[in-house]
């Protein structure tokens, strides 16, 4: 719409914390706006009366405030300029560059025809044996880092980024600290990649409720990229919790009734909203969603998690072996749903047993931990499965380590041959016969 | 008829409320008109001249003063022959018909394929004198014999009038007139529609169910079995593995027609179906699995609003089938998305809440459609059946929660899947002991069973469940004790609950032979492993007791790997039979 056809009210009849009315002609549902130079976006249509949600909080706006209204939906221009740019969620320039040029899209559109997808069935193979070998990511997938704030997960997603192999990289930080930003910034500029790289960050400094907006930017982009360009796109989400926090505050202000944990009862249609852009496009284009979200002193029943954990496919655990002192991937919280289409067909064909097996005894060995710190007797049984538990924490589950998706089968192997004996890992014979060490 | 109109006056989110000229009934279909496009609505309250309403679409751009047109009649699904394969969305639109990798707004598709011609076989003569749900004619899709039916919305009988020539005709042309007994004449074609929230009832009797619906899966089949006409749910915390167990039985239940709606889930699972089941073979007919298959994909990320009407959708084209004589297999994933999709409206219509902010009548909705399931005899003396089995996703893996608490009450069986045993990696993480079938207590699945696998076929489940119970006692005495506090004989007993947890209540339905498990295979490996139950070894320590097991254990797990019968199954029968040999027992009768 044009300047012209703009109208500026100036008489809001109500403000809270994040909100604003006032009465209008002509608005249209989930419309942008501008109140006092701040952005804000039609929530609520009551008659005449329009109530509009103001991103940066509504501080210091007086009454006599001017709104414009945009007669369009929150947008972003997306084109080939976006790459190695760095964007707020209002997809302003935060590198001090000019903004880029591009075809107008509205940010939130609608979803992909379920028909019109492709199954997934490309390894992202990310060289971290703890994601490789027991939660097998495949392209298209949607995943999470299910971590407590003190983990490196922000690192551990960098390093995912760089080994994955992508045509684009998109970062979406919200409530990010400033380091982790700057982090994110150094880390893929030192590899060379800021040429397949787009960010919109929203800092622990800017106004929560801002971050609203940056999942959509981010796979609007991604978008743009997955389906005109045909290219395989990662996002990369951290931290959703925040994400969520900015939910329930606006729902909060606007009188909602809290579900669980105080979250919006919309939360599972929100976060699904997002994590459902990931996808694969028969013409090779994909969206791979990287998210993470921290946990409240390790609780996965809190409604964040576990509202994630039932729309994203499979969940990413880290947390710090005791027996080690590493950071690794927890085989058994862990789980990546997709990993069925790939393991033993895009990897070896005993992929799929050699994890079991090695996640059976690593339980074994959990049990024996149980018995020892009980104060009883272990069985040798007991003892070698402890000593193998070790050995597999330290050279598969551990983030520090580096091999491809044979090598990771062939330590197995090398590890099952050194403390157990062929029928006490309940694998098929056929893979024994091939892959047992000899020299043992 | 005057239809009524209306004016949007009010929008929040996909609530819309509607100034109306005239009358409108609750439930009503409406379409705001926006721009180019009609947005589909459902009245979900009225209070004088405004109208709530439910958009099925995204409301974004919609305005004050926006018209909007009733039509008069609620939410209706089109039933008729080519239904089968089709990938429908939750208001049964074809997706498959639709333009472009985006859903847009507003675009609606029509659910059957009006040009194809169809074989069509009269089944009465003129004179007859029918009901609703009474069988007209036939007409064969993929391999099945469809009915075309008196509608079910016909009330009181009515007389054969004309009813063409066997020949073919596409789903338009008028095979059948009626006369009711007014002596008005009704002409029809092979379509009818139906109100998704109204159950069918055009049937003659709901007897208990008593037969038992296959799935291949020994811990249901075996341990708690559903039945043709049986109601289940399978809550658990994600990651437990729910939609394996619910793929696996779709794609191996003894079914005619598979109804899949995929209600609020992920769309990725919906694609594995698509590009999956035209592939497999359903091992009941040899035929393959997409033929039998319908899909109601509302996905998570598609209109919220729609997706309470998925389920309903679905229902009422399980329920067409049924009243074909056919035996319906329905499953919904999950139903606690469709609850929760209650709840979002129910909150914005300020209404009081109820526990956990669901809408008081929860209740009253989950035990309502867990009803419309079941086993009948139609009026013709023909048996139908509707399976159904829900999946629940309890908020937090806390079984303390509405959805589950409120479907525990009405469904029969309950597969529960357990964190523990999915973190051990032990699948499918089904609980047996905190599982039931109710149908195991019915005298009509008793005798059915007694007759279909063995006389003492009960006796034998409860048998190893005991065993199991057993099992779990003695493991959590050996936690506290430890290993040399308890005797000898409990490691024996401990092992013998995890032989019969390995070898029949774990399977891998990821290995092409061991997921699908036929009755008389279940009977075999039952029998094998009760029979070892049933011998008393002498084990000089308990360090012996578990390494012995583990061997014999994985000779089982082998032969579950193997065809029935085959070579390698023999050999690892022969390895087995050897194994128990060598082992001192206590001889018989000492």
């Amino acid at each position: 719409m044009s300047k012209a056809f703009q109208k500026i009210y100036t008489k809001i009849t109500k403000i809270t914390k994040a909100t604003c009315s006032l009465k209008a002609q002509g608005v249209t549902n989930e419309e942008l706006a501008s109140v006092a130079g701040r952005s804000a976006q039609v929530v609520k249509i009551e008659g005449d009366e329009v109530i509009l949600q103001i991103f940066g909080g509504t501080e210091g706006i007086p009454t006599n405030a001017e709104v414009i209204f945009m007669g369009k939906a929150p947008a972003l221009k997306v084109g080939d300029q976006l790459v190695g740019r760095f964007f707020n969620a209002y997809g302003e320039p935060i590198d001090g560059r000019p903004l880029p040029e591009g075809k107008e899209v509205e940010l939130g559109g609608p979803s992909v025809n379920p028909v019109r997808r492709e199954q997934p069935s490309e390894l992202l193979a990310t060289g971290i044996p703890g994601i490789d070998l027991n939660n097998t990511l495949v392209t298209g997938q949607k995943i999470p880092f299910f971590t407590d704030p003190d983990q490196p997960y922000n690192e551990v997603m960098a390093l995912v980024a760089l080994h994955a192999q992508s045509d684009k990289i998109i970062l979406g930080g919200m409530g990010m600290t400033n380091d982790d930003y700057l982090y994110f910034k150094n880390t893929f500029s030192n590899a060379g990649v800021l040429d397949r790289i787009v960010s919109f960050i929203n800092t622990t400094e800017d106004p929560s409720v801002e971050r609203l907006l940056i999942p959509d930017m981010a796979l609007t982009a991604a978008e743009y990229f997955a389906v005109e360009k045909h290219e395989k796109v990662l996002v990369l989400l951290s931290d959703m919790t925040n994400y969520a926090d900015a939910l329930a505050i606006v729902s909060n202000r606007m009188d909602q009734i809290p579900s669980k944990d105080s979250m919006p009862g919309s939360l599972y249609s929100d976060l699904a909203k997002i994590y459902e852009k990931a996808v694969q496009f028969p013409d090779g284009g994909s969206i791979t969603i990287i998210a993470v979200t921290t946990l409240s002193g390790g609780d996965i029943t809190h409604a964040v998690p576990d509202n994630t954990g039932y729309i994203t496919e499979g969940q990413l655990y880290l947390r710090r072996d005791s027996d080690t002192g590493k950071v690794i991937i927890d085989p058994f919280r862990s789980l990546s749903r997709l990993k069925q289409l790939v393991i033993g067909k895009k990897t070896r064909k005993d992929h799929s047993q050699v994890m079991n097996a090695a996640v059976r005894l690593y339980a074994d060995a959990s049990n024996a931990r149980t018995k020892m710190e009980n104060g009883f007797d272990l069985t040798e049984y007991d003892e070698r499965t402890l000593a193998f538990a070790k050995d597999y924490a330290r050279n598969l589950l551990a983030i520090d380590v580096t091999l491809d998706t044979t090598e990771m089968l062939d330590v197995a192997w090398g590890l099952f041959a050194k403390y157990f004996s062929p029928d006490e890992v309940n694998i098929r014979a056929e893979f024994i016969e091939k892959h047992w060490p000899k020299s043992n | 008829m005057m239809t009524t109109k209306g004016i949007v006056t009010g929008i929040v989110s996909n609530l819309v409320t509607v100034e109306v000229d005239g009358p409108v009934s609750q439930n009503e279909i409406c379409y705001i008109i926006a721009d180019d496009t009609r947005l589909m609505s459902e009245v979900i309250k009225v209070i004088g001249k405004n109208a709530y309403v439910q958009v099925f679409e995204s409301t974004r751009s919609l305005k004050v003063g926006d018209a909007v047109e009733f039509v008069n009649h609620m939410l209706e699904v089109t039933l008729g022959p080519g239904m089968l394969s089709r990938n429908y969305d939750g208001l049964q639109n074809d997706l498959d018909k639709m333009q472009g990798v985006f859903l847009k707004r507003g675009d609606y598709t029509y659910p059957l394929d009006t040009e194809k011609l169809w074989d069509f076989t009269p089944l009465v003569t003129p004179n007859t004198v029918v009901s609703a749900g009474d069988w007209l004619g036939e007409v064969i899709e993929n391999h099945q014999k469809l009915k075309i039916m008196v509608p079910f919305a016909f009330e009181g009988k009515y007389t054969v009038k004309e009813i063409v020539a066997k020949g073919e005709y596409n789903i338009l042309h008028d095979v059948v007139v009626l006369t009711d007994s007014n002596g008005n004449d009704h002409k029809l074609n092979m379509i009818q529609k139906w109100p998704v929230k109204k159950a069918v009832t055009a049937y003659k009797e709901k007897p208990r169910p008593f037969r038992l619906m296959e799935t291949g899966y020994r811990p249901i089949d075996t341990a708690n079995p559903i039945v043709e006409g049986g109601t289940g749910f399978i809550p658990g915390p994600f990651g437990t593995g729910k939609t394996v167990v619910q793929h696996t039985i779709a794609k191996q239940a003894k079914a005619d027609i598979v109804i899949i709606a995929a209600c609020g889930e992920r769309a990725n699972e919906v694609v594995e179906i698509f590009t999956e089941y035209p592939h497999l073979i359903d091992s009941h007919t040899g035929r393959k699995l997409s033929e039998r298959t319908i899909i109601i994909a509302n996905t998570s990320n598609m209109p919220v609003a729609a997706r309470e009407a998925s389920v309903y959708t679905a229902m009422a084209i399980a329920e067409y089938y049924r009243a074909m004589g056919l035996r319906v297999l329905l499953m919904a994933d999950s139903t606690s998305r469709w609850a929760q999709a209650l709840r979002e409206m129910s909150n914005r219509l300020e209404e009081l809440p109820g526990p956990d902010a669901f809408p008081m009548d929860l209740s009253a909705i989950i035990a309502n459609f867990y009803s419309r399931a079941g086993y009948v005899i139609l009026n013709n003396g023909e048996p139908g059946s509707i399976t159904f089995i829900g999946t629940v996703s309890p908020a937090g893996g806390n079984l303390k929660e509405p959805v589950t608490e409120n479907t525990k009450k009405v469904a029969r069986c309950f597969y529960a899947l357990e964190q523990e045993r999915a973190d051990k990696k032990r699948y499918p993480a089904i609980n047996v002991l905190d599982s039931y079938s109710k149908y195991l207590e019915y005298p009509e699945f008793q005798a059915y069973i007694a007759e279909y696998m063995s006389p003492d076929w009960i006796e034998k489940v409860h048998y190893i469940k005991s065993r199991m119970i057993k099992g779990k006692e003695i493991a959590e005495q050996i936690n506290i004790l430890g290993d040399d506090g308890v005797p000898l004989e409990y490691h024996q007993t401990f092992w013998k609950s995890e032989l019969i947890d390995f070898v029949i209540l774990q399977q891998d339905a990821f290995d092409e032979v061991d997921t699908n498990t036929p009755m008389y295979r279940q009977r075999y490996m039952l029998d094998l492993v009760i029979g070892i139950c049933h011998i008393d070894f002498i084990f000089e320590h308990f360090n012996d007791v578990g390494t012995y097991f583990r061997k014999i254990i994985n000779i089982c797990k082998q032969m579950n790997f193997s065809h029935f019968e085959s070579d390698e199954f023999n050999r690892y029968k022969k390895q087995l039979e050897e194994a128990l040999e060598e082992q001192p027992k206590v001889e018989a009768g000492n």
